[in-house]
Parts: C-alpha cells; sequence; structure tokens
C-alpha cells in the first residue's frame, strides 16, 4: 500500500505582500514560505491513516511527498519528511515552472502515476491562488474517484476501498464509499497537523528525496509549466486601501452594539 | 544581516517548528499563567514530544542536536516566554545533564527516559538562601550512615523546586561537594512553592527541606567531585541562556516594530516615522544582531571543545543584558500599553530581572571575564602571591566561584 500526498510551498499568510516590478505576481524575494494549510491537513491524514493501519496490525503504508517547485520547495519536502512521510519526490526543472492548474495536475499526475499510488491525497485548495483545480485536473488525468472538501477518511486496505465524509453547503454532510486507486482533497481543519520532532527532523536529513525533471517524469516539455499553461496572468493588484469603513463611536457597549446591528440590518446582513 | 545565512536548512527547519510550537501552544496561554503565577506544567509532556527535553545529548535516542540548533530551541523558547525556557533548561541541562555525566548506568536507566519524554520532572538544587553566588560555602550537608546518605539543610530559588520528581541536589560531605539524587516523597525532604514573585510568574519556584532525610547510598551521583562538578553543569544552562536571552529580547523587538508600525499620533503618521523611535528600534536590532554573532561564535567554540567559562560569561552577560535593555525601549515605544499584559513586553521585563541574576548574577560574570583577563579573581578573600600566580595560570578556579541559581 503507497499514499501519495501532494504539498505546495506557498507563501506565509502572515507575510507582508508586495507586487513585484512586472506586475503580474508577487515580489518573491523577501517571503517566508510554508506548507499550504490544506496540505499540511492531507499531510497529516496520511499519518494518520499509517498510524491505524499499524494499530489493526496491518503493514505500514509508504508515504511518499510530492512537490512542484523550484529549489526552495526542498525545505517543504524536508518537512513533510521530518513529520514521518518516507521518502519525497520533487519536480524541479526550468520547463515545470509558470504552469497553470491543467499544466501543474500532468506533471504531477505523471509523478503520481509512476509510484503507483494506491490513495493520493492532496489539501482542498492552496492558500495563495485558492483555485481547487489542481486535484481534480490530477484525478481526471489519473482516471481515478476524487473528492473534494473531504472532512473524515476511513481507509480499509484489505477490501481496497474508503469511506469518506465530504462537507456540502449548508452544513449537510455527504458519506461516499470509494474504491482505490482514488485521490481526495482534504478539507482544512479535518485533523489538527503535529509538530515535527527534533528526532523527526534529523531523520529527514537522511531520507530520500529524488528530484525528476520532464524526461524523468516522461512529459513533454511543451504541455507542463509556461507552455503548457492556457492561462497567463495578466496584471496583480492589491485591493483599494481603508475604503468602506465604518467607525461606530459608542458612548456605552449597549448603545455600540445597537448602532452595529442598524448598520448590519442596512446592509442585508442580517 | 541576513544571520539566517549562516543557519542550515536544518537548523532553519528546527528553529521553524519551536516558533510554531511556541505561537500555537505556549503564546494564547502565557499571560493567563502569568496572571495566575501558575506554571503551565500540562506542556511538559508536549515539549518531551517534540525531543526538547535533553535535545542535544545522542544517549537513549535523543536526537543529538548540534549546538547552533540547540541554541536555536532555546531562543525559540524563550522568545514565549523566560520561565518555559527556564523549565526545559533545568530539565535537560541541570538534571539530565549531570545525570548522563556523573551518573551510574543504573541512575540513567531509571531516569533519563522518564525525563526526556518530560512525564518526569527534574530540579537542581545548589542556591542556599544564603549562598548564592559563592555555591562554595554551602551549608547543606551529607554524612554517610551505612548504607545511606543522611542530608541536612536547605535549598532556595529552585525552578521546579515545588513539583519535581526527582532533584540533584548538591551536599558537602567529609569527601568535598557531591551531587545527590532526592526522589519526591522521600522522608525528610520537603519542597514548597516561593510565592510573591514578580518574575517568572508562570514558572515554579521552590524551596527544599532536608531534615535528616535519609536516601540510599546508591543515590550518590559516583562521578562528581567537589564545586567543580556543579559549575560544570551550570555551565550547559548558561550556553542555552545566552541564546535564550536573545530570544525574549526579539520579541519585545517584534512587539516595538509591530505597534510603531500601527500606532498613528500626531498628523496621522506611524510613531515609526519618528526619529526617536527610529533610534530605539535600531539600537535593539543592532545589539540583538551583536549577540546573535556572539552565540554563534560561541556555538563554534562549544562544537570544537574550546569553550571556556568566560566565553560563556561574556555572552550570557551580554545577551541577557540586552534582553533587559530591550525590553525597556520597548515598554517606551508601547507608551501606556507598554505595561499592560495585552502585550508580551511587560512580562518579559520582569522575567528578565531573574535571568539577568540566576545561573550567575550580570556583576559576577563581569568577574569571571574580569578574572580571566588579569588572572586575579576578585570575589574572594585577599589571596597570597603564590594563589595569584596560581590563578593567573588556571582562569578556570577563577570560574569557579561563579555559581549562583537555577
Amino acid at each position: 500500500m503507497r499514499i501519495g500526498v501532494c504539498i505546495k510551498q506557498v507563501p506565509d499568510t502572515d507575510s507582508h505582500l508586495r507586487i513585484a516590478d512586472s506586475g503580474r505576481g508577487v515580489d518573491d524575494s523577501n517571503l517566508n514560505w510554508v506548507i499550504s494549510s490544506c496540505d499540511l491537513c492531507a499531510l497529516e491524514e496520511a499519518l494518520l491513516l499509517a498510524e491505524a493501519e499499524v494499530a489493526r496490525g496491518a503493514e505500514r503504508p509508504e508515504l511518499v511527498v510530492f512537490s512542484l517547485g523550484p529549489a526552495r520547495v526542498e525545505e517543504a519536502l524536508r518537512k513533510a519528511l521530518a513529520l514521518g512521510v518516507d521518502r519525497a519526490l520533487h519536480l524541479v526543472d526550468e520547463a515545470l515552472q509558470g504552469g497553470d492548474a491543467i499544466a501543474d495536475g500532468r506533471a504531477l499526475a505523471a509523478a503520481l502515476a509512476g509510484e503507483r499510488c494506491d490513495l493520493v491525497l492532496t489539501g482542498a485548495q492552496s492558500d495563495d491562488l485558492g483555485q481547487a483545480a489542481t486535484p481534480a485536473v490530477i484525478a481526471a488525468i489519473l482516471s481515478c474517484p476524487y473528492a473534494w472538501l473531504v472532512m473524515a477518511v476511513e481507509l480499509d486496505s484489505r477490501s481496497k476501498s474508503l469511506r469518506i465524509v465530504r462537507e456540502l453547503e449548508g452544513g449537510m454532510n455527504e458519506v461516499l464509499g470509494l474504491e482505490l486507486p482514488a485521490l481526495l482533497a482534504i478539507q482544512a481543519g479535518i485533523n489538527r497537523p503535529r509538530f515535527a520532532s527534533l528526532r523527526g527532523t534529523l531523520q529527514a536529513r537522511k531520507k530520500p528525496l529524488r528530484r525528476e525533471d520532464c524526461s524523468g517524469l516522461g512529459v513533454d516539455p511543451g504541455l507542463v509549466g509556461a507552455a503548457g499553461a492556457g492561462i497567463e496572468i495578466e496584471a496583480v493588484s492589491l485591493p483599494p486601501a481603508g475604503a468602506g469603513g465604518v467607525v461606530i463611536d459608542g458612548a456605552s457597549a449597549e448603545a455600540a452594539a445597537g448602532e452595529l446591528i442598524a448598520h448590519l440590518e442596512r446592509e442585508a446582513v442580517l | 544581516m541576513n544571520f539566517d545565512s549562516l543557519l542550515s536548512g536544518e537548523e532553519r527547519l528546527i528553529r521553524d517548528t519551536v516558533r510554531q510550537f511556541v505561537d500555537e501552544r505556549v503564546k494564547p496561554i502565557i499571560e493567563q499563567c502569568h496572571r495566575e503565577a501558575r506554571a503551565p506544567m500540562e506542556l511538559a509532556p508536549e515539549l518531551g514530544d517534540l525531543n526538547l527535553f535533553g535535545a542535544n545529548f545522542t544517549e537513549y535516542g535523543l536526537p543529538g542536536l548540534g549546538d547552533v540548533a540547540y541554541g536555536l530551541v532555546m531562543q525559540e523558547l524563550e522568545r514565549g516566554d523566560s520561565g518555559i525556557r527556564s523549565m526545559v533548561s533545568v530539565q535537560s541541562s541541570l538534571v539530565m545533564y549531570p545525570i548522563l555525566t556523573f551518573g551510574s548506568q543504573e541512575q540513567k536507566d531509571r531516569f533519563i527516559p522518564g525525563l526526556a519524554s518530560g512525564r518526569m520532572i527534574g530540579c537542581f538544587g545548589l542556591t542556599e538562601p544564603d549562598f548564592g553566588s559563592n555555591p562554595s560555602a554551602m551549608r547543606t550537608r551529607a554524612r554517610r550512615d551505612g548504607d545511606c546518605w543522611v542530608l541536612n539543610g536547605a535549598k532556595q530559588w529552585i525552578t521546579n523546586g515545588s513539583v519535581a520528581d526527582v532533584a540533584v541536589v548538591w551536599a558537602r560531605t567529609d569527601e568535598g561537594i557531591r551531587g545527590f539524587l532526592v526522589e519526591k516523597g522521600t522522608e525528610g525532604f520537603v519542597s514548597a512553592e516561593q510565592h510573591g514573585k514578580f518574575s517568572l510568574r508562570a514558572s515554579v519556584t521552590g524551596e527544599l527541606s532536608f531534615q535528616n532525610c535519609r536516601i540510599p547510598a546508591e543515590n550518590i551521583l559516583p562521578g562528581t567531585r567537589g564545586v567543580g562538578s556543579a559549575l560544570q553543569t551550570l555551565n550547559q544552562a548558561r550556553y542555552g541562556i545566552c541564546w535564550g536571552g536573545l530570544g525574549s529580547a526579539m520579541e519585545c523587538y517584534h512587539t516595538a516594530l509591530e505597534y510603531a508600525r500601527q500606532r498613528v499620533q500626531f498628523a496621522g503618521q506611524p510613531i515609526a516615522s519618528h526619529q526617536l523611535v527610529q533610534e530605539k528600534l535600531a539600537w535593539m536590532i543592532t545589539e540583538i544582531t551583536k549577540g546573535q554573532f556572539l552565540v554563534y561564535q560561541l556555538a563554534g567554540l562549544k562544537t570544537a571543545g574550546k569553550m571556556e567559562p568566560q566565553h560563556v560569561s561574556m555572552c550570557k552577560r551580554n545577551n541577557v543584558w540586552v534582553a533587559r535593555e530591550c525590553a525597556k525601549l520597548a515598554r517606551e515605544i508601547l507608551g501606556a500599553n507598554g505595561i499592560s499584559d495585552e502585550y508580551p513586553v511587560v512580562r518579559h521585563m520582569l522575567n528578565i530581572e531573574s535571568v539577568y541574576t540566576y545561573e550567575g548574577t550580570h556583576d559576577i560574570h563581569g568577574l569571571v571575564i574580569g578574572a580571566a583577563v588579569t588572572g586575579i579573581p576578585s570575589f574572594n578573600p585577599p589571596m597570597s602571591r603564590r594563589q595569584a600566580r596560581e590563578a593567573a595560570d588556571r582562569p578556570e578556579l577563577a570560574a569557579a566561584a561563579a555559581g549562583a541559581g537555577s
């Protein structure tokens, strides 16, 4: 049994963002990079599934983490290894840079297929672009069952199946049965990601981390990265600062609350 | 100055992990702990699971962190609170270190796994009510009686003192000062929490009292020889404090910087635009950066086995002083908010008063440095010429007098 987890390295949400001189992205020269929060939950879920398998006497599934991106992404992969993942695969190639969800999905699907993962976990969406598209693209290319916004996972490795709970609109949940191999896009908050122990961090150094380029992945460089992207970012901008705010100057808490409620009713929120 | 460029990816990952732990598990509760004068002992098992107890040792499956990574761990813990760092310093450097260094195999097997996991808490009893900077003059005595040692005396200002399962206690014997392991519940051993502290309120400080306390003969730490063994132990903890002080300073600096950017005063400008505020921030970041390079070099000396007591004294003295000054400046920048526990600054300011004094006071460390450069220890009674000559040849003798606090 092999579980693959796809993670994305994103700017820390606390970062002070600055538009790059090109006007088509964020200046990434001075950012703190972290693993996207949903992806951290996907990693934690993989670790929990592996522990549950061991607890019921089954063989521990092998956990493999995948990420696409420049050299800095290795730090995110090392963190995943420190958390307890067994090995890592870094999709790093100039030709892989600048892709959209479809281009990146092609590259990741090729890597996942090469590793023959029984179960693939990703985050439901990334903290930076938030398109929630890459996992669906991967599942489509791999032609495997797919569920988005997954809130709970039960794995039955004997019958090669999954029972999962999905979050729907309006507070409803949906329970699904899926056959392996399958891909699950994990919703944030499904678990509380653990901290890497110091021992785990030091062991991470000795765990295998493989780098793959387009030829190693067997993908056509014309179909991945910027060359394979159908979307081009023309411009990004920050929202205008300070517009639209209302300061409530209440003499007492009750008066202020009353005024706030009046505002909310006027704005048709209530 | 891009200090981070000196760190390996692994060292950064370790620092960031501990920082995240402190952000998520310590900071949300620490102000309340400080208000209630309560040590968050519930964090001990979590600290153990992260391998933060005894992180720089290799025995018993401990991670064996390098000296820089270990220092960064202490820095990040003290960024949260000096009391949390103290809890970890005491457990690791003042309890696990002497057991691993001076203890028997049986003692190690019995205590190290529990201490490493945080399921067992230890403390270090050296300082006495009347003997802080001069531990060599301690009054606590241990007398051999058949297959027991009988302890009499008292220890004060003992971090983790009243909650510890095992105390490393230093006592005078006929063969000089030796270390002993005294377990909680031993007849004749009483511990009590010291109340009324304005500093390290999120840390347990206790008094230990021994009245004809009989402990098994095998509870002596067999490798201890004189007060030097206790001071060798203290040097380990002081190394961590050199880094920890910077953590406290960084927290005050970042709080002040953020506040100065947000706080608008005079013509709608943030106070960060004021020259006097900028000068304070510039002083803080400069001194913190200098302190970082100082401890980085200290780590190199430690790794190379060339760290001398006066090196540790220089770093502890400087970096804790920097933290104390940064707390003051940050408090000024925060104005009235600086005295409120809505911000961490005043808590750090209060805490650092303890750190300034424990593990060798600021002044005593100055004298250790003074003794090292002149060859003349100044804190003992006047020396004979022969003693002065010997001291000039052996600066570690001078350092040996600088004890105090745990």
